[in-house]
């Protein structure tokens, strides 16, 4: 004797009409005969059999509505008592539909957002340095990665043969060869779902992108495939890969050049996002980027390329995701930037203290996980606190920076946090235009004193 | 292309790519699947598998034939219809099914679901769920190969569906670019959800699509273990010897909807009957062993065989706990 349950047809149904039956008592079954039809919450479902014998009793007649899963319908085989029982035990009860509000924060969680990275190592004084630009020393950086580690390669158009199209990767492909310095197509989507698949199997990809505006052909397999696989596989499978690239406004080159992407990925968990502004950030960042055994996005920025700042000449020198940079101590008020805008925000504190006011200016270094230890610790002691950023400024990363201030420091802030961010316009072709929707020194300056 | 088509052509000898303990093996794996998958469907019915599920009944061939030419090492990827390509790589139906069923003894300790399941022992690399994803995702495992110099291949599995994806001709292309060890199999069981290939795509020969790249092609009855058998045997050959990608389009059909939910109103009960009769992979290769002289009671025991694995991976898939909740905080980053 088997009995046949009411079958749960669609991920939501919890109950349906039987509206048809196909057979009749006394008729043989086979397995995939249709016995029955069912309307479930999505459309009107044929029901095959399983199980095989003669159809020896209908529970449920045809035109019953409201019919619960797993309620016996019908009993195949010999006809005993037991068939008019209630479901077997074992069957558990249909499932509950789930609760309209998910709860912000599971019970049992440290907080809504996954908890903080491993505070990492302080950094440590690396001795003397010398003067290189950006470009040279994220190249150093892959170079040394590329010599210390053969797994380590490079794709991405115009990389090779062409030598970067904004020059980063000059001279690799004469070091590396054509195996390690790979030339795409322009094929974003595919190209990057092959490093991704590359870094699953155990290699770890450099990604250039050209700029990530033309990562958004490719973001499905960032988000799906690369940050996605170490949890879908419960730890098995990850993947470590570096997507780099110039991020941001550069200039004069329209709307779908433009746009920084930075809230976008640290949107995500499962990815680092790490936005270097210096070349010593460059260089020890990418260096640690291209180490980790996760997926990270590593924002460059195409006009500081060409800007020169002073690096450590260590061999060694590395520096730690997950922490940011107090570039100048002050006590009135803590700016937090990322990327150019650390520049902006430093002549911005620069003109501040011309007006006796005490800048304190973090550069984030790494946005996810972000360092909000740093961030909070500064706060509680100028109780004041505006974000720079040069993306736009609805749920953008100043939007998280508010969050944490206020989620963390609350009681210590004498004002409300404000944003300084890119206008919430796509970026016009025109000079003046241009000029007008990215940060300034200025709108800082009087970001500032209007928390005073 | 000359190779398949000679192969082709050999016709009467074609049992060969198989001798009897292979082919009896073969329909094992097959029947194995089959009963794993209506096990599946049972038990989605009870409401103890959530969320999507995508059968694979009517297909085994496709995979048990591709994967009886594959050596150690090989590599593996597929889409969401995925339980047959899992057992046939050698995973255990216990993880299989109790990953169907949420537990902490799935592959993926029950975070992963019907789609998304992996093993790094077996080199299968998923279970992906955004159609054709896993085509760029292939070509990358065997990228790694071509990196390494070794002499490994990697199969990307993919439905007629995915087959027009941008990404996927991305794919050929870099894989032809470079002689990529790759074998694209076009698992074409005619319907991409409810719209028909001769719907949603204009090219009709999906073998052929490879053409612009030089990638060399054959159509293969997917519902014949030993053609299908015989067609990967050339295609891993000329992948494994550097020649390059190779496309497999297996004609198959699935007896079941495109997912749980799917009431298939966009063929006819007898399309599906027809295929049942006429070309059911299983009762294929069960004439030919017939014909080869198999006796029933290596039929029973198969049978007797294949129903304790699947009863004892549905019992676990009941049995084993569910995550811990601590479970919902890990594997999300590793630690640098």
């Amino acid at each position: 004797m088997t009995q046949i349950l009411m079958p749960a047809l669609s991920p939501t149904m919890t109950e349906g009409k039987l509206s048809r039956w196909l057979k009749k008592v006394g008729d043989e079954i086979k397995s995939g005969d249709v016995i029955a039809e069912i309307e479930t919450d999505k459309a009107t479902m044929e029901v095959e059999a399983v199980d095989e014998g003669t159809l020896s009793k209908i529970l449920v007649p045809e035109g019953t509505e409201g019919v619960a899963v797993n309620a016996p319908i019908a009993v195949i085989g010999e006809d005993t008592a037991a068939a008019a029982a209630p479901a077997a035990a074992a069957a558990p009860a249909a499932p509950e539909p789930p609760p309209l509000v998910v709860p912000v924060c599971p019970p049992g969680a440290p907080a809504a957002v996954a908890p903080a990275a491993v505070r990492a190592a302080e950094e440590k004084d690396w001795g003397p340095t010398k003067p290189l630009t950006v470009r040279v020393a994220l190249r150093d950086a892959m170079a040394a990665e590329m010599r210390r580690d053969k797994d380590v390669f490079l794709m991405g158009e115009e990389v090779a043969e062409y030598q970067g199209a904004y020059k980063v990767s000059e001279g690799l492909l004469d070091e590396f060869g054509p195996r390690r310095i790979i030339d795409t197509p322009i094929t974003e989507h595919g190209f990057t779902g092959i490093a991704v698949g590359a870094g699953m199997n155990g290699l770890r990809p450099i990604v250039e992108f050209m700029t990530f505006n033309f990562a958004m052909q490719a973001i499905d397999q960032i988000i799906n495939s690369a940050a996605k696989t170490l949890y879908m596989s419960g730890g098995q499978m990850g993947c470590p890969i570096v997507f780099r690239g110039p991020n941001g406004a550069a200039s004069r080159v329209g709307a779908q050049h433009s746009q920084c992407y930075a809230s976008w990925y640290a949107h995500v968990p499962g990815l680092k996002v790490v936005a270097p502004w210096n070349a010593a950030d460059s260089k020890g960042l990418l260096r640690a980027a291209i180490r980790d055994p996760n997926p990270v996005i590593f924002l460059e920025n195409e006009i500081l390329y060409g800007q020169t700042f002073d690096v450590p000449v260590d061999d060694e020198f590395i520096l730690p995701l997950g922490k940011a940079k107090i570039e100048r101590a002050g006590t009135d008020v803590t700016i937090v930037a990322f990327s150019i805008m650390v520049g902006v925000a430093l002549k911005a504190a620069e003109a501040l203290a011309g007006e006796g006011i005490s800048a304190e200016v973090i550069n984030l270094r790494t946005l996810r996980p972000l360092d909000t230890e740093t961030i909070i610790a500064s706060v509680k002691k100028t109780s004041r606190v505006v974000s720079v950023e040069e993306g736009w400024p609805f749920a953008g990363i100043g939007a998280e920076i508010a969050m944490q201030t206020i989620e963390h420091a609350f009681d210590y802030l004498d004002a409300p946090p404000v944003r300084v961010a890119g206008l919430d316009v796509p970026m016009p072709y025109a000079a003046n235009l241009e000029k007008l929707t990215l940060p300034q020194p200025d709108w800082i300056v009087a970001a500032v004193k209007k928390l005073f | 292309m000359a190779q398949a088509a000679e192969a082709r052509k050999r016709g009467k000898n074609r049992e060969e790519a198989f001798t009897k303990e292979q082919l009896l093996a073969a329909y094992r794996d097959m029947l194995l699947i089959r009963r794993f998958e209506e096990k599946a469907g049972q038990l989605y019915g009870m409401g103890l598998i959530g969320g999507f599920c995508h059968l694979y009944i009517g297909q085994e061939a496709v995979v048990v034939g591709v994967q009886s030419t594959l050596s150690q090492g090989d590599e593996i990827i597929t889409s969401y219809r995925d339980h047959g390509h899992m057992l046939a790589a050698g995973m255990e139906a216990r993880g299989v099914m109790a990953e169907l069923t949420g537990r902490s003894g799935g592959y993926s300790h029950g975070k992963g679901g019907s789609m998304h399941m992996f093993s790094k022992e077996k080199n299968f690399f998923g279970g992906h769920g955004i159609v054709g994803a896993q085509v760029s995702l292939g070509a990358g495992l065997a990228f790694s190969n071509w990196y390494r110099g070794n002499d490994r291949v990697g199969v990307a599995y993919l439905g007629d569906g995915a087959s027009n994806q941008g990404q996927v001709f991305e794919s050929f292309n870099f894989a032809a670019l470079h002689k990529l060890p790759c074998i694209f199999v076009i698992e074409n069981n005619v319907y991409g959800m409810g719209t028909s290939i001769g719907r949603a795509s204009a090219s009709k020969d999906l073998s052929k699509n490879g053409v612009p790249w030089g990638i060399p092609g054959v159509q293969v009855d997917g519902m014949d273990i030993v053609a299908v058998k015989e067609a990967a045997d050339i295609a891993v050959a000329h992948a494994r010897a550097g020649n390059g990608p190779y496309i497999l389009e297996m004609k198959t059909y699935r007896y079941r909807g495109h997912s749980m939910s799917d009431p298939a109103k966009y063929r006819t009960r007898e399309e599906v009957q027809r295929m049942r009769t006429e070309h059911d992979p299983i009762e294929g290769a069960r004439a030919k062993l017939l014909g080869l002289g198999a006796d029933e009671g290596a039929f029973k025991a198969i049978d007797d065989d294949v129903k304790k694995i699947v009863q004892d991976a549905a019992d676990f898939a009941q049995s084993s706990p569910e995550p811990d909740p601590a479970e919902v905080w890990t594997n999300i980053l590793l630690e640098a």
